[in-house]
């Protein structure tokens, strides 16, 4: 199939109107953002809550600008699993090191 | 003679090659190979420095609402507003407009400077406060190094890419480059973008000075 033929069959859902609605709902998000930051949570649940927020501005992201929404869902199984087990094997990894930092700390 | 059934399939299937398994050109599907081994750097970055933030409860808080949070949130609706640009870009570029992609591109460049001109200013500031990549004044020694290190690899990413949009826009003006060029580039730009989602929330907001 000739490239642009492809373009145009992944862009077939992306509307102008639907993009905007997905930047003002992302201008929110960033706004709800910088008023958790004032609320003196704990780091941790300061950290889960933005952590929460972020990961819904990059399936936003991802869905409408990046378009991922209107390709073909093999990709998003090829892609994404295999991203999100790398990433938590980091996390996993990780984990005993940043616990023996707080052990090791001075009281 | 008795016919032979066989499993071999038609010519026409899609086993026969000629078909691409996504839908989508070469280019496209190695940009996005690429973002995915990307996002694997900036995650190790990410985690690491989630961590030290968590096991550190003196980690330096030097972010106050002007010039830091104000400076940093125009920054993150700078970049989206790039991408929004970006999205117009590409939307042109699939109906072949070529005047108004260039236009939309240029427009997303412009936004990327803005967004290294604000985040410049805000290190000088920092530096100036005494702040560097091997010295924090508030504390904790990481701080300087994990600041600079995230932010510094990110604008390393706005930088190419505004490189990367200068040469696609004016190769795409010029009859050089397709359609696909423009939402290939359209991809990595969002994809800075997206990274700075996580960011801006981890690096100033989860140190804020009340």
């Amino acid at each position: 199939m000739h490239t642009h033929a492809l373009a145009e069959q992944a862009h077939a859902g992306a509307t102008v109107k639907a993009n905007l609605y997905i930047w003002f709902g992302l201008i929110a998000i960033t706004g709800l953002e910088v008023f958790l930051a004032y609320e003196e949570l704990p780091p941790t649940v300061m950290l889960t809550m933005l952590m929460g927020l972020s990961l819904l501005k990059a399936f936003m992201i991802m869905s409408y600008f990046m378009h991922l929404k209107f390709e073909k869902f093999t990709l998003v199984l090829w892609l994404v699993p295999s991203m999100i087990f790398c990433i938590g094997m980091m996390m996993i990894f990780f984990y005993p090191e940043a616990y023996r930092l707080l052990q090791l700390r001075p009281h | 003679m008795h016919d032979v059934k066989t499993d071999v399939a038609p010519l026409d299937s899609a086993w026969s090659g000629g078909a691409p398994p996504f839908a989508m050109g070469s280019k496209k599907l190695g940009m996005w190979l690429f973002l995915v081994s990307d996002t694997l750097t900036f995650s190790a970055l990410l985690i690491v420095y989630s961590y030290s933030r968590i096991t550190n409860p003196d980690w330096p808080k030097p972010f106050p609402m002007y010039p830091a949070i104000v400076f940093s949130t125009t920054m993150t609706v700078v970049l989206l507003a790039s991408s929004l640009t970006m999205v117009m870009g590409v939307m042109a570029a699939q109906r072949n407009d070529r005047k108004a992609t260039v236009k939309w591109m240029i427009a997303t460049m412009v936004g990327g400077l803005a967004f290294m001109g604000l985040h410049l200013r805000e290190w000088f500031h920092l530096i100036e406060e005494g702040c560097t990549i091997t010295h924090n004044p508030w504390g904790t020694p990481q701080f300087g190094a994990v600041f600079f290190g995230i932010t510094g690899m990110h604008m390393t990413h706005v930088l190419i890419g505004v490189i990367y949009l200068g040469i696609v826009a004016t190769g795409y003006g010029r009859g050089k480059f397709s359609a696909e060029d423009v939402e290939v580039n359209g991809l990595y730009w969002h994809f800075v973008d997206l990274v700075w989602m996580f960011v801006f929330p981890l690096i100033y907001l989860m140190s804020v000075k009340y």
